[in-house]
């Protein structure tokens, strides 16, 4: 395998460097996984080892299972993210389709208003959504919680998917109107394929933020019927004693999903972050 | 069944005027070509008349028929473009059956549709293909096929032939010319390459700028150019312009003679000069020299001949066919 364009020390920095970076980014995941598999005094004796016999112990899990309702913790979590998303999605290509596409007076100034959110932090809203959500009825509902997520969402979905859409060849749109395409037909048939790529990255953007919210599920959505899994989690840690177990356990399990999420996305996700550098 | 007219068709983009008053008559089966240095409109201009741009002022008539507010689907045409533009994620057979699908023919009508445009264009081994497992140059044949199967009133050629390879350029300028002679439809094709033009075209319209310099059969365009700009677009290697002023000539601000109007000989001529580059081109010599009076001249010599740069030559016009010019540049006939 060696070439002109390999030496031995760069190769073997550059591996270097990128195993320490695994290394460093895998050892909270592992350190958790790990320790929802052990008794509460093996956690605190050597909370580095790996589960033995003698040490192994599924009572994290259990606790979880018992108390609480975990099972709908999950459900909410993952209604809330896949709403968010879908709506994201929907309605960021939607906007992103029009400022690419057609020209209109303030075209650049709505773009930017558009994009004014990747900036500005939506928690500095909360009081006022707070006050907005008690006014229209919708705190405890997973409804609030989509509606704040999707607009959390949005900024960075334009901004991305505007960009992408440029790319998209006018001739390809203009054939589609000359055969009788409509506007949605275009956007829904010939743009949105060639830029799922970039659909998929702005899906897991948006994802990962949500999945791990604490914010907004603990101020709009605190009741037991809306609770989210990062929510739920938190019923172990108390202020004087903290169930290791359990928390790790629901941690772990809490993974799991957007793990799922992450793989189904990820193909699509290589080829979107790479698509403008290398074509 | 495809007649069309342009009454002062103005288009601007902000303050930017990019066709400044276009008015032209285009007859049923007419092969007109629009030919034009980058930037003149005339892409815009054929995207007018698409009716994939609304133009600011002006009326486009198909057939008679004002067609100012008909969207492009609906207006009877059919378009073939630079890039393509194939759906990526549908068949051959379906790229070129979508547009009658859109305005719901039934299966059968369709099927018989694109196996005739299939066979004209030679495309049957390639129905159920994918636009990207195809070469650039039938990926063009199915943009074709595509625009055939719709039998429009129009056909618009966006540059058809400007992504393809010089061979590939050729073959494919010969099957549209063949598809011309055999449907005796209407073609508008854009193009900046005059040859194109110049073999195509029953008319071709020379834009500058925004505006028609001339209209005429590529004959007439090269025979008889109204003012500067035609005279020096079309023909190559390009017309030598003279200041009258140098020759001694009253009447006239500049004289033009084509390069291959002039003879070069050795021995004695009209004006004397000094080689300074040749080029062999096979079935012509390209001799570009420095004359004493005229300046720099480019001569066309037809076959091969045997001058090198420093060679002492004399140039001799061909007076008939010299062009004279008036100080705004128009033709003096």
């Amino acid at each position: 395998m060696s070439n002109a364009r390999t030496a031995p020390v760069r190769t073997a920095l550059i591996h270097l460097a990128l195993l320490s970076y695994t290394v460093i980014a895998l050892f909270p995941v592992f350190l958790t996984v790990v320790n929802s598999f052990k008794s509460r005094a093996a956690i605190f004796r050597e909370p580095m080892a790996v589960p033995s016999p003698a040490t192994f112990s599924l009572i994290g899990y259990e606790t979880v299972l018992k108390q609480g309702d975990f099972l709908g913790y999950f459900q909410n979590s993952m209604i809330v993210t896949i709403a968010s998303i879908a709506l994201v999605l929907l309605f960021g290509a939607m906007a992103a389709f029009a400022l690419s596409e057609y020209r209109f007076r303030g075209n650049l100034l709505m773009g930017l208003y558009l994009a004014l959110g990747i900036m500005i932090p939506i928690r500095l809203g909360t009081v006022a959504i707070l006050q907005g959500m008690v006014a229209t009825g919708l705190v405890n509902t997973r409804t609030a919680l989509v509606l704040v997520y999707t607009a959390q969402g949005l900024p960075l979905a334009i901004f991305i998917l505007s960009e992408f859409m440029r790319t998209v060849s006018d001739d390809l749109k203009n054939a589609g109107r000359i055969d009788g395409l409509s506007e949605y037909s275009i956007f829904f048939r010939l743009v949105l394929p060639l830029v799922r790529p970039a659909m998929a990255t702005v899906a897991v953007f948006t994802m990962i933020p949500i999945w791990n919210d604490l914010w907004f599920p603990l101020i709009l959505a605190p009741g037991e019927a809306t609770k989210t899994v990062t929510l739920g989690a938190q019923m172990f840690i108390g202020q004087y004693v903290t169930n290791w177990n359990a928390v790790l356990a629901a941690l772990s399990l809490a993974i799991m999903p957007v793990m799922i999420l992450y793989v189904i996305f990820s193909r699509q996700l290589i080829r979107g972050i790479t698509a403008g550098a290398v074509k | 069944m495809g007649s069309l007219q342009l009454q002062s068709i103005r288009k601007s983009f902000g303050n930017q005027d990019v066709l400044k008053g276009i008015d032209l008559d285009v007859k049923d089966g007419e092969f007109v070509i629009f030919v034009g240095p980058s930037g003149c409109g005339k892409s815009t201009l054929l995207r007018v008349i698409a009716g994939l741009e609304d133009a600011s002022s002006g009326s486009v008539r198909i057939d008679g028929k004002e067609v100012s507010a008909v969207p492009p689907a609906k207006r009877g045409i059919a378009m073939v473009f630079q890039s393509y533009a194939l759906y990526p994620h549908l068949t051959v057979k379906d790229n070129m059956g979508l547009g009658l699908k859109q305005v719901g023919e039934t299966k059968a009508v369709i099927d018989q549709r694109v196996a005739k445009a299939s066979a004209m264009l030679s495309l049957d081994p390639y129905l159920a293909r994918r636009p990207s497992e195809m070469s650039g140059g039938q990926r063009q044949r199915v943009a074709i096929g595509r625009a055939i199967v719709r039998e429009p009133k129009l056909f618009l050629f966006d540059e058809p032939l400007s992504n393809l390879d010089a061979a590939l350029r050729v073959q494919t300028r010969l099957e549209i010319a063949g598809l011309h002679r055999r449907l005796k439809a209407t073609m508008i094709y854009v193009t900046h390459d005059q040859v194109e033009a110049m073999t195509l075209a029953d008319k071709i319209v020379v834009l500058n700028a925004g505006q028609v310099e001339q209209v005429g059969s590529p004959m007439e365009l090269y025979n008889k150019p109204t003012n500067l700009f035609v005279a020096g677009f079309i023909g190559s290697p390009q017309m030598n312009f003279i200041s009258a002023e140098k020759l001694g000539q009253s009447g006239a601000k500049t004289i033009g003679i084509r390069p291959e109007h002039i003879a070069l000989s050795r021995e004695a001529g009209e004006w004397k000069g000094k080689v300074i580059h040749v080029e062999h081109l096979g079935a012509d010599t390209i001799v570009y020299l420095e004359a004493e009076t005229t300046g720099l001249l480019t001569v066309r010599l037809f076959g091969e001949h045997a001058y090198a740069p420093d060679d002492i030559v004399h140039a001799t016009p061909d007076t008939v066919l010299m062009h004279r010019f008036d100080a705004e540049g128009r033709a003096i006939s």
